[in-house]
């Protein structure tokens, strides 16, 4: 089976620059609970930065302060010049703000991650977005091949570390998985003097957010194994078996050819086989 | 004359006579050899103590009191108490709870049951307006929707690839006709998942993601709080439950003591055409358009998400022949600890607790012998296959089929029925081409 996904090809388009706006938000280490780049949009920027002919901006909207400033800078440090800033105040629905701006700017291809790693995280960012514009939207992106006449192949990751080839009219947003590759390491210098530039937008604030309660993560209880049981018997051998084992099949005294082909016929029963 | 029954008292006799030579005979003509218990004419039950039981080794009787002996019948009432689990039927609900399963490969998934179960959970809690619960399908429902909980079936046509604006069209046909108080999604991440944020955004509702607990709360607008995981699973979120719910795996206990009716519902008004509004910039094409699933390299493949894995331990010795083995068959490779330290395989090819936890759905072992560590780490696996030359090792006790024999003859073997396979498909492939073509130029004359 010869490897059908690469890098993506380097190739000249016949559409002068691809206008590209990257959403940013700031992420949470999951140990020390700081402000750092959210991982999925760090790995949208690094997609953008893969696309030839792109002109990426970056794009946040949410507060700002000391420690989201030093999360966003880490974008900065990705190799951008400036950072576009739609400034809300904290506990306000960013989606209408950034709808508006969208609106007004028209890109070709939104990129965020999937999920937010503070707030809410429902993932709905990108959906209330394409629905706002009218533009389609996919979900769990791997790579993008090829933008080219208005339309863009991509690889989307299913399950298993399968992918599904997509085209897309654009424009259209994107969101990425945590399959796409890895973002770029964030370097010191560039970050420091990368700006972050300030627009002026209305805030809407995000009533039944404040409504809610929210507490640190509770361990889920672990399912019990119920034993739903008729007889006393039955319930006696749930009680008394073991945790694995036995009822496997033992072919011993078997040519090399009939264990393979009792092999190849489980293989393909389970259909891994292709 | 053979309606006519007839009685031979001679016979009942000989069958009440334990010392007539004949005993055995009749009783077995009789139909009652093996019986211990059996219906009187006056309608007791008599029982015959002297049958019970079986003749051990040593001329002495033993009596097995854990029900193997009665095999047959044990399987029996065991068959008939699948059969009569309580059937429910709710025949004037007082509100509809719609449940879109994922249905990977046509089945109803863990996921999608315990999604049932969390919906019985919502439409019964009130025994006074029980509501019931609508699974909607893309395509047939599968056969065991009404074990897992369902009263109604709402087959919608079927949906191939990856078609969201048209699955979304449809469920909106289903919010518009049935107006169902709780829409139940799987928080799976493409399928649910996607589907449940495409419609939450169409219809304008804010949904719960990543919904774990129910709690009853009367003050709520749908008298119901939930629990649910946010800012990627680091936080929980308390909030009264809304209509739109994509809920985790293990959000309730599944189904498995009623089945329900699963009567189809029809949509009256038909089946809606997706428009796609055109987009600026001028460009003629559809929204989405599927290209198919692509062919991945096995070898590119994480470990702990790969499907298939061909697994190498110590007892391997042909390494080429196990790289050529994993490359005919499409595995991802695995190795056991030794391996790996032997310098064989990477590092990132350990399976086992010190290295990757796999999730295969076929595991193969090859020369590995099955050190606990290992075995926890392909707990999840479902079918494990062992190539072993000791028949007495952990890995075969574990494993669904264990080949005892040399590694490197089996997987040879195996390579060549593979490949053999392979050539023959192709064959058939090709002769069923010419074949058509055959038939074509036969229509033309």
């Amino acid at each position: 089976m010869p490897p059908d996904i690469q890098a993506p090809k380097r190739r000249a388009s016949t559409t002068p620059v691809l206008d590209v706006v990257a959403l940013v938000s700031v992420g949470r280490h999951p140990v020390t609970g700081r402000g750092r780049r959210a991982d999925l949009d760090a790995r949208g920027v690094e997609l953008a930065l893969s696309l030839p002919e792109a002109q990426t901006r970056l794009v946040h909207a949410g507060r700002y302060d000391a420690d989201s400033e030093q999360a966003l800078r880490g974008y900065l440090g990705m190799g951008f010049k400036d950072l576009t800033l739609l400034e809300q105040p904290a506990g306000s629905d960013v989606s209408v703000a950034l709808g508006e701006a969208l609106e007004d700017w028209g890109p070709q291809l939104v990129i965020a991650g999937e999920r937010a790693e503070q707030g809410e995280g429902s993932g709905m960012l990108a959906y209330l977005l394409a629905e706002r514009l009218g533009w389609p939207l996919v979900q769990g992106l791997a790579a993008i091949e090829e933008v080219s006449q208005g339309v863009a192949t991509v690889l989307q990751a299913l399950p298993r570390g399968q992918r599904r080839r997509l085209k897309v009219r654009l424009p259209a947003i994107v969101t990425v998985d945590s399959a796409a590759p890895a973002a770029r390491q964030s370097a010191f210098g560039p970050a420091r003097r990368g700006e972050c530039q300030s627009l002026t937008v209305d805030a809407c604030k995000d009533e039944a957010l404040s409504s809610w309660t929210m507490q640190p993560a509770r361990k889920r209880p672990k399912r019990l194994k119920i034993v739903k049981a008729a007889s006393a018997r039955d319930r006696f051998k749930a009680a008394a078996a073991k945790a694995e084992g036995g009822g496997g099949q033992v072919l011993s005294d078997v040519t090399p050819d009939e264990g393979a082909e009792a092999i190849y016929k489980l293989l393909k029963d389970e259909g891994v086989l292709r | 004359m053979s309606e006519i029954l007839r009685r031979d008292p001679r016979k009942e006799w000989i069958a009440r006579n334990r010392l007539h030579p004949k005993h055995l005979e009749v009783l077995a003509e009789l139909g009652r050899g093996a019986a211990s218990e059996w219906m009187g004419p006056q309608g007791l039950v008599r029982k015959n103590p002297h049958a019970v039981g079986f003749m051990g080794p040593h001329g002495i009787r033993r009596i097995d009191r854990s029900g193997v002996q009665q095999g047959q019948g044990a399987g029996g009432a065991r068959a008939s108490a699948a059969v009569s689990k309580p059937r429910v039927e709710i025949d004037e609900p007082a509100f509809l709870v719609t449940v879109v399963p994922d249905m990977g490969g046509g089945r109803l998934s863990g996921h999608d049951r315990d999604l049932l179960g969390l919906a019985r959970q919502l439409a019964d809690a009130d025994p006074d307006a029980r509501g019931a619960v609508a699974v909607v399908t893309f395509g047939a429902a599968p056969e065991d929707v009404d074990e897992a909980g369902a009263d109604r079936v709402i087959a919608l046509e079927a949906v191939e690839g990856f078609a969201p604006e048209r699955r979304l069209v449809l469920l909106e046909a289903v919010e518009r006709e049935f107006a169902p108080r709780h829409w139940l999604l799987p928080d799976s991440g493409l399928g649910g998942g996607d589907l449940g944020r495409r419609m939450a955004a169409r219809l304008g509702e804010r949904p719960v993601t990543g919904l774990w607990q129910v709690i009853e709360d009367p003050e709520a607008p749908l008298g119901w709080q939930c629990t649910a995981r946010g800012a990627a699973g680091s936080k929980d979120i308390l909030r009264p439950m809304p209509r739109l719910v994509m809920a985790l795996a293990e959000c309730a206990e599944p189904i498995s003591e009623t089945r329900h009716a699963a009567t189809p519902l029809m949509l009256e008004a038909g089946l809606p055409e997706v428009s796609e509004p055109a987009l600026p910039g001028g460009v003629d094409a559809p929204w989405i358009e599927d290209l198919g699933q692509v062919p991945v390299d096995p070898a590119g493949v994480a470990l702990s998400e790969a499907e298939f894995i061909l697994s190498a331990g110590n007892g391997v010795r042909d390494w080429d022949g196990f790289h050529e083995a994993a490359k005919v068959l499409g595995a991802t490779e695995g190795a056991s600890r030794v391996a790996v330290d032997d310098g064989y395989m990477p590092r990132d090819r350990q399976v086992g607790a010190t290295g990757t936890w796999v999730t295969a759905r076929v595991y193969v072992a090859v020369g590995i012998s099955g050190a606990i560590q290992h075995l926890q780490g392909i707990q999840p696996c479902e079918k494990v296959i062992s190539i072993n030359m000791d028949a007495g090792c952990d890995m075969v006790k574990r494993a669904d089929l264990a080949v005892i024999g040399d590694a490197a003859a089996v997987l040879s073997a195996l390579v060549a029925r593979v490949q053999s396979a392979r050539g023959q498909e192709g064959a058939t492939e090709s002769s069923d081409a010419s074949a058509t073509t055959d038939k074509e130029a036969r229509n033309a004359a």
